[in-house]
């Protein structure tokens, strides 16, 4: 745990995250119909859902650590991974609207990979709701603790699996060529793949604060 | 008096400025080419370092609150 206390990797994600907003924006990129510079998005709108992926990910280790040892800290690690992702959840999903809507021409054209999204929202929200409404410590740990574990993989389904059986807009599904081959060339993931590694450190470090944040809250309850 | 004079200096400034855009003048030229782009750059990246700034400052103050916590908690 003496990671989270560290600063390295925070300089590192920061100055990263600076690399990509300058290459990402003054870089060479694929001239494409209907794209055309907001294929530049890419750099931007993806990097938020791996940042949700990963701290999402973090949450679910730290749930079934927590049901293993009823470590007190362990869940306050999940929880305030989850309101970070959630964070990320709303970023992702606002930017891809104002992406569809200048390349699909809708905000919302209840394509299959914008309604998966949303019903995963609603899941995570609903996490919320269950683990507010429980008072006893523990029993409240544990119920949100099984929710989360189960959450996650209907939610990567949701999202990942789903959307890839039937026909949508977005890229990557439904016959429709993901940024592989076609769209993408090495210039673009000379910026992207930095991308993901720097938001998805951000994506921790904003979660590491919570946390921090919380545990003093806990311990301050503990001791009264 | 003063106030006044400084008053003129800067009307005089902003005349100088102004007569200058009939000439065909380009300066701060990074800035201005390809459609100023570089103007978008810098505002993002401003708008970044004011974010990361903050998250830092967050860090450090958490840091002073959890190092007095555990002297607290070493006193008792």
């Amino acid at each position: 745990m003496k990671f989270i206390y560290q600063t390295w990797w925070k300089v590192l994600a920061v100055v990263m995250i600076f690399y990509t907003l300058i290459a990402g924006l003054l870089l060479g990129v694929p001239r494409l119909e209907i794209l055309h510079e907001t294929i530049r998005n890419t750099y931007f709108h993806v990097p938020m859902w791996i940042a949700m992926f990963t701290v999402f990910t973090i949450s679910v280790i730290y749930s079934i650590k927590y049901l293993q040892t009823g470590k007190e800290e362990y869940d306050l690690i999940s929880v305030e991974c989850v309101n970070t992702g959630m964070f990320f959840f709303v970023v992702g999903l606002i930017t891809g609207m104002l992406w569809a809507k200048y390349t699909w021409g809708e905000y919302w054209s209840n394509d299959p990979k914008q309604n998966s999204a949303a019903i995963a929202f609603l899941l995570y929200c609903a996490y919320g709701v269950l683990r507010n409404s429980i008072d006893e410590e523990q029993k409240r740990g544990k119920i949100s603790a099984i929710y989360n574990i189960f959450a996650f993989p209907v939610m990567v389904v949701l999202i990942m699996v789903l959307p890839r059986l039937t026909d949508s807009l977005h890229p990557g599904n439904g016959g429709n060529p993901a940024f592989g081959k076609l769209d993408m060339d090495n210039r673009m993931r000379v910026v992207l793949y930095p991308a993901f590694i720097a938001w998805a450190l951000m994506g921790v470090w904003i979660a590491t604060l919570r946390y921090r944040i919380r545990l003093i809250e806990f311990k301050k309850n503990a001791i009264n | 008096m003063k106030k006044l004079i400084l008053l003129a200096a800067i009307l005089f400034c902003f005349l100088a400025a102004n007569a200058q855009n009939g000439q065909d003048v380009t300066m701060g030229d990074v800035m201005r080419s390809e459609g100023k782009i570089y103007v978008v750059v810098v505002t993002m990246v401003i708008v970044f370092a004011g974010l990361a700034i903050y998250l830092f400052s967050m860090d450090r103050r958490l840091k002073k609150i959890e190092k007095e916590n555990n002297e607290t908690k070493h006193l008792l």
